[in-house]
């Protein structure tokens, strides 16, 4: 074996005579390899991504074995795995005093918004892009007002719905004393709650499932519409039938994205609840995190929700990016 | 819209045609749906506080012309730019250079990672896709050690604060600024990535052939065909930041940093009980910039998230 810094050396000099030769690259040399000539474009970021992404990540996972609570830095010495056993068991934790619930209850309210949330958007928008498909005039102008919601804040919105929802002067309450029901406590009613917060999320983010659906639509071609119809499908039978199963791949990528969406519903919970209380009955996982570090200064334990809200986003994402990859998407 | 509705109802009530009626019908009224709480809330906003009953919050003032609509003011737009003004300029100090840094490094980073090809590149890229979908919880307490106690970014600050237009709590806002750019990265490098990959390898080939350096083909062939794509990248970051909440919250916590969201979400609610004109005005105002882009460049808003 030739020691490899001779190599080196000798593919450097090969590649200053090839140089001053008169321009052509040299295959060899190591400092020519793409991968090397384009590091200045592509390494900068992917140190700024792996520090602030994938650095932070472990760190704070290695946060989450420690006992870090309230003022003062993290104890890195002795690392358990406490935080975990409190958070699927409850318990009095050795860095507390005080009995602290599992995170059952927020998971579970999670993953009922998650469903209930990304399956009426991916309805509703599909609904939506097979009526704006149906060469209408004015198409531009409906998809605007459709997705124009979602070029607002979680925080927007939701003071927007905090008075939609209201019980005296709620445009909600107005329609319902309309119809003969009411006047309903929606915003603080235990049973309605995590309902109107999915409803309002469903308010801003249906016209994405439209638009991604709308993509998918425009992407088959008019001869299967063509066939359908010659064969004498109904209009319902074509689209259950014909259309419908080939908008899987829009339904994935549009059902992912949804998905996170609602893992992050942070902002609009803490903007509608004026702060970091929702409730036990619309309390999620990610504001249940927050909480524990910011509010309660319990800051390992709100590490070790991050991770496992963490790992939920992994087991729905990597499958997705795997098939990606593997249908050369990315 | 309704014009239309009506239009086409009168000429095509026989046949088929009742099909489009009942189509533009229904489309009308998902318009309504997504309009209205917005309309409301406009509506509520030019409403003079003490006049307000609540009665009619989608009709506008219209006192003394119809009863229990209170009277026009922009009282509340007033207070809403007192109780905004530093949270909006707080937040266009971080959205502009937090937008312009991640697309460029986006468009540099997807450059680098598709346009000059070399093996093992996916598995990079990859790293970078995988960004997109971090909850960012999982991230937050290292942040906020990170900027409070690791990186000494206010000792930075407390000296150069002597200078016009700075201060000292700008720290937390470079911060925040550096923050976005790291995690707007990975979907800008998408966007530019998806991009790239159209444009023709035959230019690129030939440049290379006659000895362009890799950074003569990213300014001179790349960068040009990217403006387009600068512009949904942009108008979409610009989006993503200005919205934020999260991060304002946990890396500039409270204080004269504040962005325009944390401002908003107190506002309005008082010993006295909630004034909605105000809220609304507050709301409208904090959601005008990304409103405004919506509205003028609302095809590449759509270019950006439907990617």
């Amino acid at each position: 074996m030739r020691n490899p810094l001779t190599v080196l050396k000798r593919r450097l000099s090969e590649h200053r005579e090839v140089r001053t030769d008169g321009g052509t690259t040299s295959a060899g040399s190591i400092l020519d390899r793409d991968s090397v000539r384009s590091a200045p474009f592509w390494l900068p970021p992917f140190l700024l991504i792996g520090l602030f992404i994938y650095g932070a990540i472990a760190w704070n996972i290695v946060l989450s074995l420690t006992d870090f609570q309230g003022l003062g830095s993290p104890d890195y010495s002795a690392l358990d795995f406490e935080n975990y056993v409190v958070a699927f068991f409850g318990g009095t934790p050795s860095w507390s005093e005080l009995t602290v619930s599992p995170i059952w209850n927020s998971a579970w309210n999670t993953v009922v918004l998650m469903v209930s949330f990304s399956v009426v958007c991916l309805a509703l928008g599909l609904v939506l892009a097979i009526l704006v498909d149906q060469e209408i005039r004015f198409e531009n102008t409906f998809r605007t007002i459709y997705l124009l919601p979602m070029s607002l804040s979680f925080v927007v919105t939701a003071k927007f719905w905090l008075y939609m929802y209201n019980v005296e002067t709620g445009l909600v309450n107005l329609f319902l004393g309309a119809v003969g029901v009411g006047p309903v406590e929606i915003v603080q009613n235990p049973d309605l709650k995590l309902a109107a917060v999915a409803f309002a999320l469903i308010w801003q983010f249906s016209g994405y499932a439209m638009i991604v659906y709308l993509a998918g639509l425009r992407a088959i071609p008019t001869s299967h519409f063509e066939a359908a119809r010659v064969d004498g499908a109904s209009t319902l039978r074509m689209y259950w039938r014909v259309i419908i199963p080939q908008l899987r791949t829009a339904t994935v990528s549009a059902l992912v994205v949804l998905t996170v969406f609602s893992l992050k519903a942070f902002d609009f919970l803490f903007s509608m609840y004026g702060g970091y209380q929702p409730g036990p009955s619309a309390d999620i996982l990610a504001t249940r995190m927050v909480r524990e570090a910011y509010s309660n200064g319990n800051w390992a334990y709100g590490s070790a929700i991050a991770v496992i809200l963490f790992i939920m986003a992994l087991a729905i994402v990597t499958p997705y990016i795997y098939s990606q990859y593997k249908r050369g998407e990315l | 819209m309704s014009t239309e509705t009506g239009r086409v109802g009168e000429w095509s009530l026989f046949g088929h045609s009742l099909r489009r009626v009942v189509l533009y019908g229904i489309l009308a009224g998902m318009g309504v749906f997504y309009l209205i709480p917005i309309e409301t809330g406009i509506m509520t906003s030019i409403i003079n506080p003490a006049s307000y009953t609540g009665s009619f919050p989608y009709l506008p003032p219209l006192e003394p012309l119809v009863p229990g609509t209170g009277t026009f003011s922009l009282e509340p737009w007033q207070g809403a730019i007192d109780g905004l003004g530093q949270g909006l300029v707080n937040s266009v100090i971080l959205v502009v250079p937090a937008t312009i840094f991640s697309g460029l490094l986006g468009s540099m980073a997807a450059f680098g990672l598709t346009t000059i090809s070399w093996r093992g590149q996916i598995g990079i890229y990859i790293l970078f896709v995988a960004g997109i979908f971090i909850p960012y919880q999982a991230v937050l307490v290292p942040l906020t050690q990170f900027w409070y106690n690791v990186v000494p970014l206010q000792a930075v600050f407390e000296p150069l604060a002597v200078l016009p237009f700075v201060q000292e709590y700008h720290w937390k806002l470079v911060a925040l600024i550096i923050t976005h750019t790291a995690y707007g990265l990975p979907i800008c490098t998408l966007l530019f990535r998806a991009h790239y990959k159209k444009l023709s390898d035959e230019m690129v080939e030939a440049a290379q052939l006659d000895g362009a350096s890799v950074a003569t083909i990213y300014r001179r062939i790349i960068l040009p065909l990217s403006i387009p794509m600068f512009a949904v990248v942009f108008i979409y970051q610009f989006t993503q930041i200005w919205n934020d909440l999260l991060f304002a919250l946990t890396i500039v916590q409270f204080g004269d940093a504040a962005v325009v969201t944390q401002d908003l979400v107190g506002i309005g609610v008082s010993q006295s009980g909630t004034n909605f004109p105000l809220r609304m005005a507050a709301a409208l105002l904090a959601a005008l910039p990304t409103l405004l882009v919506y509205i003028f460049f609302g095809d590449k808003f759509a270019k950006g998230v439907a990617a």
